[in-house]
């Protein structure tokens, strides 16, 4: 499938940290036919094995996206929320927010803090329910919603809600496709619960036991205006070789093995040094007695704001180097 | 289970120095268990055989600490300075009656007195550091010899049931999850049930981690105290729960989603079997399934909470009538449980 359509299909797709059955769901359809067995373990991974003789490889990418939480149904009908995945009262405000059931609603500040500091607690979410009765009939506490902006593809670069984890996604499934023969016994996880801190990749990979891990994620383009420089990544400059991000710091070998991989085949690649940020690889690399963990990532403009912005060559160039890693001859660790 | 409840609230168990909770808890739980073992954290793992032979599957877990006072100073006035174990809310603390050591010398906790008070510290809460707890030494030598540093402290003041069935007290957060699990092992179990009363839950859920990861159980609940804030001035979405309503049964905290299909189990159970139950209607504050969740390749997490008013202070409140639904929707999940859970388990016998 073109990438464009792979990222349609997985931005449309509802998984708010903790609720990721939809767009699990839409990747099963995918990885079907991909791998030799697939399991989803307690906390809402998607482990897809491909079995091979040498040593084993984890690739993940987060699916989870940020949201709200539904905690509290007034009698007048109107719904109150927590913040799931770090997002900020002020960028809830005035925005649109979508249910899992495809209910839309419009996040308001309670007029009496309009203009103010407010915090979460001084919203509230209006789907039009005209009494707690009505909201009850379509929504249950716990239930999530998060930012809906359909993606849209002009100049090669596509706009859309929920890319930092849906791109990251979309190259590795891509790379998944893509795969030819690997020496490599091959797990590709689409983690659960990342926004959160890093809690589904855990298990994950304490299950999997890898050798080498590859974490693909997003990574903050740094080249808005007035941009504060927390990152080194900008848009267009290809596959993102992590050397660091707030959570981890690559192991030499991993950051080695990816830019030799890029060099020899010809893929476009920057280095990822990100002061801010945390990814899956930080509680990968710490998994059991340690693994051999990398990252490829995936630069991303306006990182959790209700539409966020790639370059579909990017998205190339780290689905490319994924499969490289994937079918590279590895040493055993 | 309400004299059960005070008795353990009584006792001593600042995060760190659980000795005496756990050493009542032993001395309760040996004869009906079928082994018991402390961990080198200090979490006591009690394993008891029921009907269905589930093995390790199913852990119950509740934290023995509670929020406190340590010391780290003693100055040479024989004033002794301190900083809190836990989220502790410094308002709250200040002037309250608070006991030092195993010894339990009283102390107070003091600060400057008011005359010295400038106008713009009025508006603003002393810092830690502006504080101490005076035990009435005449110097820093004999408040020395009295108390080592790394001292703890408890607040001091016994249990008072007051109003329609409220019951005051320190530690209830989480003395009435280890009187809930004290009470069902001294039950015939219908499966196996290894029950986890674990120390550090207040300094960030520490002890359950070798708790959880020695036992790897595939189901987990954890039984706690959250908190309710359903005072007068607090608008109905900001209450979280409320003591008298029933237990809560979390979806969501600070710290974890609980497992989708056993919060059903659990609301299900309320509903079939007319027990009232709230939920947590704001998301806050975490629990040990944050850390028992995360064992090895991830452990189901399920939470039942009373709610408490004044959590973390000197003077906590429960609703005493939410012990025993408490107590009877514990039994009930362990029965879905037995209809669940593979047997064959290896025990920890």
């Amino acid at each position: 499938m073109e990438l464009f359509e792979t990222l349609k299909l997985l931005t449309e797709a509802h998984g708010v940290s903790g609720r990721e059955a939809g767009v699990r769901a839409v990747l099963l359809e995918r990885v079907r036919g991909l791998c030799d067995e697939h399991t989803v373990d307690v906390m809402g991974d998607l482990i897809c094995h491909r079995k091979g003789p040498g040593p084993r490889v984890m690739l993940s990418a987060p699916m989870d996206t940020a949201g709200v939480v539904i905690s509290h149904i007034q009698p007048d009908g109107y719904l109150r929320f927590a913040a799931v995945g770090g997002l900020a009262a002020r960028q809830l405000a005035g925005r649109t927010v979508r249910l899992a059931n495809g209910m839309t609603g419009l996040i308001a500040v309670t007029p009496d803090k309009a203009g103010e500091d407010f915090t979460v607690s001084n919203l509230y979410l209006d789907v039009g329910a005209g009494g707690r009765g009505e909201a009850e009939h379509l929504v249950a506490l716990g239930d999530t919603a998060a930012f809906h902006v359909p993606a849209e593809e002009r100049w090669g670069r596509v706009l859309a809600s929920g890319l930092s984890s849906r791109a990251p996604c979309a190259a590795l499934l891509t790379a998944m496709e893509e795969l030819s023969d690997s020496p490599n016994d091959l797990y590709f996880v689409f983690t659960a619960q990342s926004r959160t801190g890093l809690r589904g990749v855990k298990t994950a990979a304490y299950a999997v036991d890898p050798d080498y891990a590859v974490v693909v994620d997003a990574t903050a383009a740094d080249d808005v205006p007035e941009a504060d420089h927390r990152g080194s990544c900008v848009l267009g400059a290809g596959a993102a070789v992590k050397v660091m991000d707030g959570a981890v710091i690559c192991h030499p070998r991993a950051i080695a093995l990816l830019d030799g991989l890029a060099a020899r085949r010809g893929i476009p690649a920057q280095r990822e040094v990100y002061k801010a940020g945390r990814s899956d690889a930080g509680a990968v690399y710490t998994t059991r007695v340690g693994v051999l963990t990398g990252g490829v990532s995936v630069p991303v403009r306006h990182l959790n704001n209700p539409a966020e912005l790639v370059q579909l060559s990017d998205l190339r160039a780290c689905a490319d180097l994924i499969k490289a890693f994937a079918e590279s001859e590895l040493e055993n660790v | 289970m309400t004299e059960l409840v005070k008795t353990l609230c009584m006792l001593d168990g600042v995060s760190g120095f659980e000795d005496r909770v756990r050493d009542f808890i032993r001395e309760q739980a040996e004869p009906f268990a079928d082994s018991v073992r402390e961990d080198a954290m200090g979490s006591l793992i009690v394993f008891k055989r029921g009907a269905r032979r589930t093995g390790d599957r199913l852990l119950l877990a509740a934290h023995m600490d509670e929020v406190g006072l340590i010391v780290t100073e003693v100055t040479d006035e024989g004033y002794l300075r301190f900083r809190f174990v836990g989220g502790v809310d410094r308002r709250v603390a200040i002037g309250k009656p608070v006991l030092v050591g195993p010894e339990h010398i009283p102390g107070v906790i003091g600060m400057k007195a008011v005359h010295l008070v400038k106008a713009a510290e009025r508006s603003s809460v002393p810092r830690v550091d502006e504080l101490y707890i005076d035990i009435g030494a005449p110097s820093g030598e004999a408040a020395r010899a009295r108390v080592p540093l790394g001292s703890y402290a408890v607040f001091s003041g016994g249990c008072v049931e007051f109003g329609s069935g409220l019951l005051k007290a320190k530690a209830l957060d989480d003395r009435i999850g280890c009187a809930v699990l004290l009470t069902l092992l001294k039950e015939p179990l219908p499966l196996d049930c290894t029950f986890a009363f674990t120390v550090q839950e207040e300094v960030g859920t520490r002890g359950a981690f070798g708790a959880a990861f020695s036992v790897t159980p595939q189901v987990a609940l954890v039984l706690e105290g959250t908190t309710a804030a359903d005072c007068a001035t607090v608008p109905a979405h900001k209450r979280v729960c409320a003591p008298g309503k029933g237990p809560v049964i979390p979806f969501m905290d600070g710290g974890t989603v609980y497992d989708r299909g056993l919060y059903e189990t659990l609301t299900g159970l309320c509903r079939t079997h007319g027990i009232p139950w709230q939920t947590k209607e704001y998301v806050s504050g975490g629990t040990d399934a944050r850390t028992i969740q995360r064992t090895k390749a991830g452990v189901r997490a399920a939470g039942i909470s009373a709610a408490v008013r004044y959590l973390h202070s000197p003077s906590s409140v429960a609703d005493v009538g939410d012990l025993e639904p408490m107590l009877r929707l514990t039994r009930l999940f362990l029965n879905a449980m037995a209809g669940e859970l593979e047997e064959d388990g290896y025990g920890a016998v």
